[in-house]
């Protein structure tokens, strides 16, 4: 296909990028907490059955849970110690959810069970999907789908395209930037592993232009590999979403409701790529991960590596604290994260950043009416209307929000952010899908 | 648990434009063809503007606290249906007629709807053809003298507007048989003077309503408002190429293709309506193509109106009636990402 390939999405918006707090900030390693609260589901599929009891004694990386079904994973112990107890507690993902809670013994003793590979790339595929299974490992960009899942493609969709994310479009997140920085070559190795498991040549690797010394740092790893491109894309939200990357790069449509692979397109995070390294190279689980710390919230914005199933109060404390006008905690950035009602929650793997706003970056507002300027339309990725969408919801007809394909909607919150009305559009577009949703399961 | 955050649905950042800041750039955009109406037609044409304006909020406020609603006159909308209204009228009119078009406008069109976002027509429009229906004399008064002289010091304003002037003429023109020869050459004579006058039309040299003169000002303003993505290029593109096309077409005296465009779209109230009053964000459609369909649509009837029907101008019944079919075209689904149609 020739013809001037365009690197960006119709749509999308140009929120304030805010990374400059944080984007100089090496990693730095954030001392293990004295209690981490592991949550039994941390990925999106059926939650993994706990095998230890309280009174336990654990090692870093001893396996906690039982993964139930193909699309499961487990989780396991990211500090060395005591089961203090498995019970309900707050998630990061709302509600409570069963977690194990483990009392740090300060040894950070290492289980047996890790053990390298220095021949990781003669595993067949197969072995390398049980490995990544057995690692833990969800995928790390924040929407946390079992990584082996995603790598197990059915025959009747042939992978062309693996596309490694590093595009990161959220305001405020600079982890995988620094990963991109720090950790090129296990990013590269991690990319050499999908690739064997996918059998697929053609690799794009994509960074927002607003990082260049990244895009610079992966072109001088990728050297020689002529199937590796590395493509500096438009700096604009939401870049970073899977099928709007696609497009980007490809020019391929993901047909709506379906799924990347149905255009021969696979796309994985960058971080989930040095996680797939660290557990077959070094047969590490997933037990900690890169996360930024930053917002006006925040005395010290940093990007830490921290052990899965610190508390976010441990986080904060380890990052000064919070200023006094903090008033908004959010897991994720500004735009898809989730705000927390508490800071007990712990950071889990699909954490990407904790940010905490103020009332001048987040303020509270009053929604007036519609005025149909028509900006929602113009700036969907999806090419929704979304103020259609909201107001069928509004008035309960989910049958018309389905005909106006709400199930489309990716949720990246660009109609609610542009919107001069201040209306809440996402959030009806959202308990529509529900709505659509659990209709179609009672009529099914 | 020591504290409690407060918690919402993402996104948890917002845009900082919104719809007082909307309407303040749009209020903004006008101001520049109200100095060229102080210039041209004196200093009536700023009280005629600011009864229009005061009216309207007043009207505003008045409904609302009435209504126990909360009170919206801080979005500056009413300050915008004012303004529009006044730049519909002959700076000449006199001043009971803008208070009885604010308090229709406000009082019937927007706030018995339900108020900003739920008027099905432009406020100031449909006020505009409440007088012009009530008192047509008083609303199309172009031909007196402005009282307290201009600041231009000119007074090509006493004379008819060149929509009227080029509509009888090509009456004339058109049944020559019917007419003597010496108001045919007239005719002719007038036409050619219109042709001429191109200069004056851009810059705001003729009669007409205080805010339609200058097309010049009002592109100035125009400009601002496509630049701050106020405004889209969908209608006002659309709405001026269908008139200048159809009038090129049948506008003229020899048959097809003989008609003058340029004129047709300089003159009147053509700019002011493709690019401040269709546009108009409430009772324009949503989706880009649907804007297009709208424009068109505007157009359409406004060189029907010019050419054949009974006003010499017909921009402002051209939007309301289209204003009219914005629900329709506000149901045309655009094609999804990733759907196939």
């Amino acid at each position: 296909m020739l013809g001037i390939r365009r690197r960006t999405f119709a749509g999308g918006v140009y929120p304030p990028e805010e990374k400059s707090h944080t984007e100089k900030k090496p990693i730095e390693e954030m001392p293990p907490p004295t209690t981490v609260v592991i949550p039994l589901q941390q990925h999106i599929g059926a939650p993994s059955e706990p095998i230890v009891k309280q009174g336990d004694q654990v090692r870093i990386g001893d396996r906690l849970s039982e993964p139930q079904g193909f699309v499961s994973v487990p989780v396991h112990a990211s500090v060395s110690g005591t089961v203090q107890k498995i019970a309900p507690l707050p998630h990061p993902l709302g509600d409570q959810m069963l977690a194990i809670v483990i009392e740090n013994d300060g040894q950070d003793t290492v289980t047996d069970a890790i053990k390298p590979d220095e021949n990781y790339l003669a595993l067949t595929p197969d072995e390398m999907r049980q490995k990544i299974k057995e690692a833990g490992i969800a995928g790390m960009g924040g929407a946390t789908f079992p990584t082996h899942v995603k790598l197990s493609p059915p025959e009747s969709k042939p992978i062309d395209i693996l596309i490694l994310n590093g595009a990161e479009c959220e305001p405020y997140l600079t982890a995988d930037h620094r990963l991109m920085l720090e950790y090129s070559q296990d990013i590269f190795n991690g990319l050499k592993i999908f690739q064997k498991i996918l059998n697929v040549k053609k690799t794009y690797i994509a960074i927002e232009k607003n990082k260049p010394d990244a895009i610079r740092k992966m072109e001088e790893i990728a050297q020689g590999n002529k199937e590796v491109e590395v493509i500096g894309l438009k700096v604009k939200y939401p870049q970073g979403a899977e099928k709007q990357l696609i497009k980007a790069i490809t020019g391929r449509e993901v047909p709506t409701g379906g799924l990347p692979m149905d255009v021969g397109c696979l796309v994985q995070n960058v971080g989930t790529a040095k996680a797939v390294f660290d557990a077959l190279r070094w047969g590490k689980p997933l037990y900690q991960r890169v996360i930024t710390v930053s917002g006006p919230g925040i005395q010290k914005p940093k990007n830490l590596l921290v052990r899965i199933g610190t508390p976010f109060k441990d986080v904060i404390t380890f990052c000064g604290g919070y200023t006094e006008t903090a008033n908004k905690l959010v897991m994720g950035g500004p735009m898809m994260g989730l705000s927390q009602y508490t800071d007990e929650v712990p950071v889990i793997k699909g954490t990407s950043g904790i940010v905490v706003l103020d009332g001048k970056t987040s303020p509270t507002v009053e929604p007036s009416p519609c005025i149909g300027c028509g900006r929602c339309i113009l700036t969907c990725p999806m090419g929704l209307v979304p103020t259609t969408i909201a107001q069928y919801v509004e008035a309960k007809n989910y049958e018309m929000a389905k005909k106006w394909n709400a199930l489309d909607c990716i949720e990246c919150g660009a109609c609610t952010f542009v919107c001069p009305a201040k209306r809440p559009l996402l959030q009806s577009i959202r308990l529509g899908k529900y709505k659509i949703q659990t209709l179609n399961k009672k009529a099914g | 648990m020591d504290k409690l955050w407060r918690v919402s649905s993402s996104p948890h950042i917002l845009d900082r434009d919104s719809v007082p800041k909307i309407m303040r750039a749009v209020v903004l955009a006008l101001l520049p063809a109200l100095g060229g109406a102080l210039y041209f037609f004196g200093i009536r044409a700023l009280w005629v503007t600011l009864v229009a304006v005061v009216t309207a909020v007043v009207t505003e406020y008045l409904i609302e606290k009435l209504l126990n609603k909360p009170v919206t006159i801080k979005d500056w909308s009413a300050v915008v249906t004012g303004m529009l209204l006044a730049y519909n009228l002959p700076p000449e009119v006199p001043l009971w007629i803008p208070i009885i078009g604010s308090v229709f406008a406000i009082a019937i069109v927007k706030q018995a709807f339900g108020g900003l976002g739920f008027n099905p027509v432009n406020p100031a429009l449909a006020a505009r053809a409440l007088l012009l229906a009530s008192w047509p004399i008083h609303v199309t008064v172009f031909n007196t003298p402005p009282r307290g002289g201009t600041l231009s010091g000119i007074d090509i304003i006493t004379s008819a507007t060149p929509l009227n002037v080029m509509k009888q003429s090509l009456q004339v023109l058109k049944n020559v048989d019917a007419y003597s020869i010496d108001k045919v050459n007239k005719a002719s004579e007038a036409i050619i003077q219109l042709h001429a006058s191109y200069g004056n039309l851009f810059w705001g040299k003729v009669g007409g309503c205080i805010g339609e003169t200058s097309a010049f000002l009002l592109l100035l303003g125009a400009a601002f408002l496509l630049y701050r993505h106020i405004i889209g290029w969908h209608i006002p593109l659309s709405y001026i190429a269908t008139v200048a096309v159809l009038t090129w077409i049948f506008g003229g005296s020899n048959g097809l293709f003989s008609g003058d465009p340029t004129f047709h779209v300089l003159a009147g109230g053509l700019i002011l309506g493709a690019f401040f009053m269709a546009t108009d964000m409430v009772t324009s459609p949503l989706t880009p193509k649907a804007c297009i369909w709208f424009g068109i649509g505007c157009g359409v009837i406004t060189t029907v109106i010019r050419l054949i029907g009974g006003y010499p101008e017909g921009v402002s019944y051209s939007i309301l009636l289209m204003n009219l079919v914005t629900p329709l075209l506000n149901r045309l689904r655009p094609k999804a990402f990733g759907e196939r149609k």
